[in-house]
């Protein structure tokens, strides 16, 4: 059903992505699914990497991590951008129709009182595209 | 890429190596890593992540001079004051000197070898267009002054030049009108010309170059990086970023203030609508909420749209006054302002033994105090908008196409404004500064058009000055970082607004303007270092 998974990833909040590396570890073996990491970072030095191509050296060594883990193709692909945080759903969805994924597979945090001002990203990407949205929240202490 | 068929053992440390930014660059070799100072949390479903010191010093020490400005006025007030007035009546060389550095530089620059060191790498690629770089760089640095003195300083530098008053311009051309007319748009070009640009432009290329050549973080510590190395990640840089976001903070809040205060009067002027508290405090927020929808849309999609939109409407205006205006006198005004601004000019950037000290303190000393102090906004701005162009790109964008403008806007609005007086309407010249320019144009066609779209002008002016701002003091109180989350930058546009109505309504916008100003000498001496820094930095560069 699905062939092609992108995977949005933070470089800079490893620890949150973890549920979800796990779920799209699955669905790719599960599918026959490859995989395109996808890193949105500033244009100006950051916490991760202080330039996009430290960045995408970065991402593309992830990337490999993860293919030791599942064994699916992968590919990494960096976006980057004068104003990141404004402007990281435009650039989801341009890289949603750049990579031609099927599957979007992203993490996304518990709802919180500030999502009716400022959306979580999961929501607002899925509103503006016809792939699918698979939102993988972190996991919580029962 | 698909690299099933070749899949390299992921190792630890081979993306720690430093590649070149975009193709050949230099980076400097430091082991801090942006953030590490930082303070992260979500507490109450709110993320941020802020650097601790700069942020918790800043927040103290503005949160202390709006108590004690508010508390204290009659203290207060004259102590600003007088530190400004005894900067620019004692210091003025100092300023005047550092400004003429400045220019010698930045234009030098565009005619050596270092002008083809691109800022990004040599294949880094621009992140805006020409017509949105060029409307935010000019939306930054001074659309709204132009709104304001367009008029108001052509007319009076031309009245105490024909007049001789003690602040005419180089001691003016009494009883001279060809001549007063000359000084004046010579003196007003100069105060709105090279120089102001090129404060703007050595902070805004030193930033570019140290951030994203030399892969520092985009906050005012890293221009001196060349001479205390890394000293800059402690106390001194500390200080320096504080520094920026207390004249920053406050040079914004108090424009906003004092801007209500003669935008209100605007509209009463206008449209008869009263001109009180209500009204400026119904302004302040109005202007806030926009500029706070336009920080939560980014530079692209807020800051970029809107600075467009103003120089739309800038240019319509412009159009609109050379058209019905003195065509021909505008016209070959322009060519001669020009060559009057290039003939007065080393007279009038001369820094010492002046005789025209009234002149020198009252007007040149106190814009390039203004200029400098908020140098680090506006630089701090441009920078980070241009990323991919040239060094010698940059220039000409930075210094010589804005001084162009300047140009032509002060010869339009200015030669406009005295051909009125000297046709006998001195409606212009006994009017209040703010009210200037819509007495200029109820002598013309269409006035009530005309000045709405003054109007309007002004408050996005003020929109575009509020929220890249706001985006810059999140950058510095973060560390460094453009990608801090959304909150704070609505924190520091909801701040601007609420310092400016609190000192509109419990007195002191003047006072800590005061203050802002006198942080031009500190900044002078910081962009005098940043000179070095840039010559230093470039020359370490490739030249693509």
């Amino acid at each position: 059903m699905f062939q092609h998974i992108m995977v949005p990833v933070d470089l800079a909040h490893m620890e949150t992505l973890e549920p979800a590396l796990q779920v799209v570890a699955d669905m790719a073996r599960y599918y026959d699914a490859s995989i395109t990491y996808v890193g949105i970072t500033s244009n100006s030095p950051n916490s991760v990497a202080r330039t996009p191509d430290e960045y995408q050296q970065k991402l593309e060594a992830f990337a490999q991590q993860r293919h030791a883990v599942h064994g699916r193709p992968v590919s990494a692909k960096v976006y980057g951008s004068t104003d990141p945080i404004a402007n990281l759903n435009d650039l989801l969805v341009n890289a949603i129709n750049d990579v031609n994924a099927d599957l979007v597979i992203m993490a996304t945090h518990l709802p919180k009182s500030l999502d009716v001002f400022i959306p979580a990203h999961g929501d607002t990407v899925a509103a503006r595209t016809h792939t699918s949205i698979f939102l993988v929240r972190a996991q919580q202490n029962k | 890429m698909d690299n099933e068929d070749k899949p390299k053992a992921p190792q630890e440390d081979e993306s720690q190596g430093i590649p070149a930014p975009s193709g050949a660059a230099n980076l400097i070799d430091t082991d801090y890593v942006i953030g590490q100072d930082n303070i992260t949390s979500s507490k109450f479903g709110i993320d941020f992540d802020l650097h601790g010191k700069v942020f918790m010093f800043s927040s103290l020490i503005i949160l202390v001079f709006v108590v004690l400005t508010l508390a204290l006025p009659e203290q207060m007030d004259p102590l600003f004051s007088g530190a400004k007035n005894w900067l620019t009546e004692h210091l003025s060389w100092v300023f005047l000197f550092a400004a003429n550095i400045f220019v010698l530089l930045t234009v030098g620059l565009i005619f050596t070898p270092l002008g083809k060191v691109r800022l990004g790498g040599v294949d880094a690629k621009p992140d805006f267009s020409y017509a949105g770089w060029f409307a935010m760089l000019f939306a930054a640095g001074m659309g709204i002054g132009l709104m304001f003195y367009g008029v108001a300083e052509p007319l009076t530098h031309f009245s105490t030049s024909f007049e001789g008053s003690s602040f005419a311009p180089l001691g003016g051309a009494e009883g001279d009108t060809a001549g007063a007319i000359s000084l004046s748009m010579a003196a007003t070009i100069y105060h709105w010309g090279l120089h102001p640009w090129a404060t703007y432009a050595v902070v805004a290329l030193a930033l570019a170059l140290f951030s994203y050549n030399k892969g520092l973080p985009l906050t005012m510590r890293s221009i001196f990086y060349p001479i205390l190395g890394e000293r800059i990640w402690g106390w001194p840089g500390h200080l320096i970023d504080i520094l920026a976001v207390f004249a920053t903070l406050f040079g914004l809040a108090t424009s906003l203030g004092l801007g209500a205060t003669q935008a209100s009067a605007g509209l009463n002027y206008l449209f008869g609508i009263p001109n009180n508290n209500v009204t400026m405090v119904v302004l302040i927020l109005g202007i806030t909420l926009v500029a706070l929808g336009s920080v939560m849309a980014g530079v692209d999609k807020g800051v970029q749209r809107l600075s467009q939109l103003n120089m739309g409407l800038a240019f319509l205006l412009l159009t609109f006054v050379i058209a019905v205006g003195p065509t021909l006198a505008i016209a070959t005004g322009f060519f001669d302002n020009l060559l009057a601004y290039f003939q007065n000019l080393p007279a009038l950037s001369n820094p010492f033994g002046r005789e025209d000290s009234d002149f020198v303190g009252g007007w040149t000393a106190f814009y390039w105090a203004w200029w400098i102090s908020w140098s680090p906004f506006v630089g701090m701005f441009i920078a980070r908008v241009s990323r991919g162009r040239t060094v010698r790109e940059f220039l000409i964008a930075v210094l010589l196409v804005p001084m162009l403008v300047s140009v032509l806007w002060m010869t339009a609005f200015g030669s406009t404004a005295i051909e009125q007086l000297n046709s006998g309407f001195e409606g212009a010249k006994n009017a209040a500064d703010e009210l200037q320019l819509f007495e200029m144009l109820g002598q013309l066609p269409l006035s009530s058009i005309t000045s709405f779209v003054g109007i309007v002008l002004v408050m996005v002016f003020f929109i575009t000055s509020s929220d890249s701002g706001s985006l810059v003091i999140d950058s510095i109180t973060s560390g460094g970082k453009v990608d801090a989350p959304k909150p704070q930058r609505i924190f520091w546009a909801l701040l601007e607004g609420f310092i400016a109505i609190a000192l509109l309504l419990g007195g002191g916008l003047g006072a800590l303007q005061a203050a802002v100003l006198s942080t031009g000498l500190p900044f002078a001496l910081i962009l005098l270092a940043g000179c070095y820094s840039i010559v230093k930095g470039l020359m370490s560069e490739p030249r693509g």
